[in-house]
């Protein structure tokens, strides 16, 4: 479903990512650990069509993908650490709007079922900047589980969850990932982040400095591969 | 095309949808409009120059800042919380996301303009109700000219550091045409001569218009690449 072959990209003298490779099948989960400055959202927004790689390819369902493919784009779910929602409408406006550029049939019962999905049916028309940041962050789940795309692309999901909210995104994203969806996570939280993966990776500086299966890595693992780089698991 | 279309009102409702809510670019336009033209009232010596030959230039003076306000929030709004990868990743094509800003902005500023003008007809004593009709032909014409043009621009400076500064810097010298054509026919229809007489002019801001919408089109997914 979603395949990268030695993606690079620079910005300036930074090198954001230095030769990054992996391939993933629908129901397979990609997380991707590592410090802040590794990385981590260049891959994403790579991945995403979002920013051009200098060097290497993205495909996606097997054909090469830049992001101007339309098709190719409908498959596509992101999360990002903001909430692309725009503060001053509702949260059912945001996902209207969301749903008719998608082409979503009956985009107001789809918004309301997705609003619902997430927990927040009885918020659908409450301004977003009135939202807890919890809410806003269940907002733009909803938001990017609207057009049901079969690859999610997430960055930094659970920030501001609380314990009950992270339950229910990991109950959501199990069975997305059950049902044949491929998800790719980067995250701080090792906890969170083993527990979906089927695949997990390291990066650092650009590079996975360890990638392999999640039975290969335990919560030691990763840490160690976090703090001093090394080599394949 | 009938897509396209579709998704780019889409994107305008949505835009003017968030600027009814908040109105803050709108309320900011609109008193800077009034400030300009109160400050030209008073600056003008009117034993020197008589207020019909300044009008017409005061008049698109004021359209053109008041304007540009609107212009630099279009895409601001995209960035605040990154909602412009949310549209990027839609299936709608980006020449959509051009024409629904280019029909949001053109609103925003007609609604300006169409505030602005009884306003001016006040300050400066000009009969703006006897050449109404073809006055609305030529601020239609001309503000098609600029925003087609002001939001390409837009487009290009958000993500700049002096975002606010880039646009002006950027889109002036690109206004001289549609300005002076606009400023000319404004000031032979203050005069009460007939708008065959600016027939030249209106080719010419005509021209224009369609050369920089579809340059606008063509180019504006440049503008997007980080």
């Amino acid at each position: 479903m979603l395949r990268a072959e030695g993606l690079y990209r620079a910005f300036g003298p930074i090198v954001a990512l230095d030769g990054v490779s992996f391939s993933l099948d629908a129901g397979e989960s990609l997380t991707v650990f590592g410090p802040n400055g590794a990385g981590k959202s260049t891959l994403l927004r790579t991945l995403a069509g979002l920013l051009r790689p200098q060097r290497g390819t993205v495909y996606v369902d097997g054909a090469r993908y830049d992001g101007r493919n339309a098709a190719q784009r409908r498959r596509i779910g992101w999360i990002s650490h903001q909430s692309l929602l725009y503060d001053a409408l509702t949260a059912s406006e945001n996902l209207i709007f969301v749903a008719r550029l998608h082409g979503v049939d009956r985009p107001t019962s789809a918004a309301r079922a997705a609003l619902e999905r997430v927990g927040l049916g009885d918020r659908i028309h409450a301004p977003v900047r009135t939202l807890s940041r919890g809410m806003v962050q269940r907002t733009a789940i909803a938001r990017s589980l609207l057009h049901e795309p079969g690859l999610l692309l997430l960055d930094e999901p659970f920030t501001g969850l609380d314990v009950d909210a992270a339950r229910g995104l990991r109950e959501l994203l199990t069975t997305e990932i059950r049902e044949g969806h491929a998800v790719v996570q980067v995250t701080h939280n090792v906890e969170e982040g083993l527990e979906l993966a089927s695949r997990v990776a390291v990066q650092r500086a650009g590079r996975f400095v360890a990638y392999g299966p999640r039975s290969a890595f335990d919560a030691a693992a990763v840490s160690s591969h976090y703090r001093t780089g090394g080599t394949d698991a | 095309m009938r897509e396209t279309l579709r998704d780019a009102i889409t994107i305008a409702r949505k835009d003017l949808l968030l600027e009814f809510r908040a109105r803050t670019t709108a309320i900011s336009a609109l008193v800077f409009s009034a400030l300009v033209l109160v400050i030209f009232y008073f600056a003008r010596d009117p034993t020197e120059i008589s207020d019909r030959a300044l009008a017409p230039s005061v008049l698109w003076v004021t359209f053109t800042f008041a304007g540009m306000l609107g212009l630099n929030r279009a895409f601001q709004i995209e960035l605040e919380t990154r909602a412009l990868d949310g549209i990027l990743l839609a299936p709608a094509n980006r020449t959509s996301l051009y024409l629904g800003k280019v029909f949001a902005n053109l609103a925003f500023v007609l609604m300006l303009e169409a505030i602005t003008v009884p306003l001016f007809g006040v300050f400066f004593n000009v009969d703006v109700v006897s050449p109404l009709v073809p006055l609305a032909g030529v601020i239609i014409l001309a503000t098609i000219a600029f925003v087609a043009v002001g939001t390409l621009f837009s487009a290009m400076t958000a993500r700049t550091r002096f975002a606010e500064l880039m646009l002006p810097v950027l889109l002036v010298p690109f206004l001289m045409p549609p300005i002076t054509a606009a400023v000319q026919m404004t000031e032979r229809l203050f005069a009460g001569r007939p708008l065959s007489e600016v027939a030249g002019w209106l080719r010419l801001l005509a021209a224009y218009d369609i050369a920089f919408v579809i340059l606008g089109i063509l180019l504006f997914e440049a503008t997007l690449d980080e």
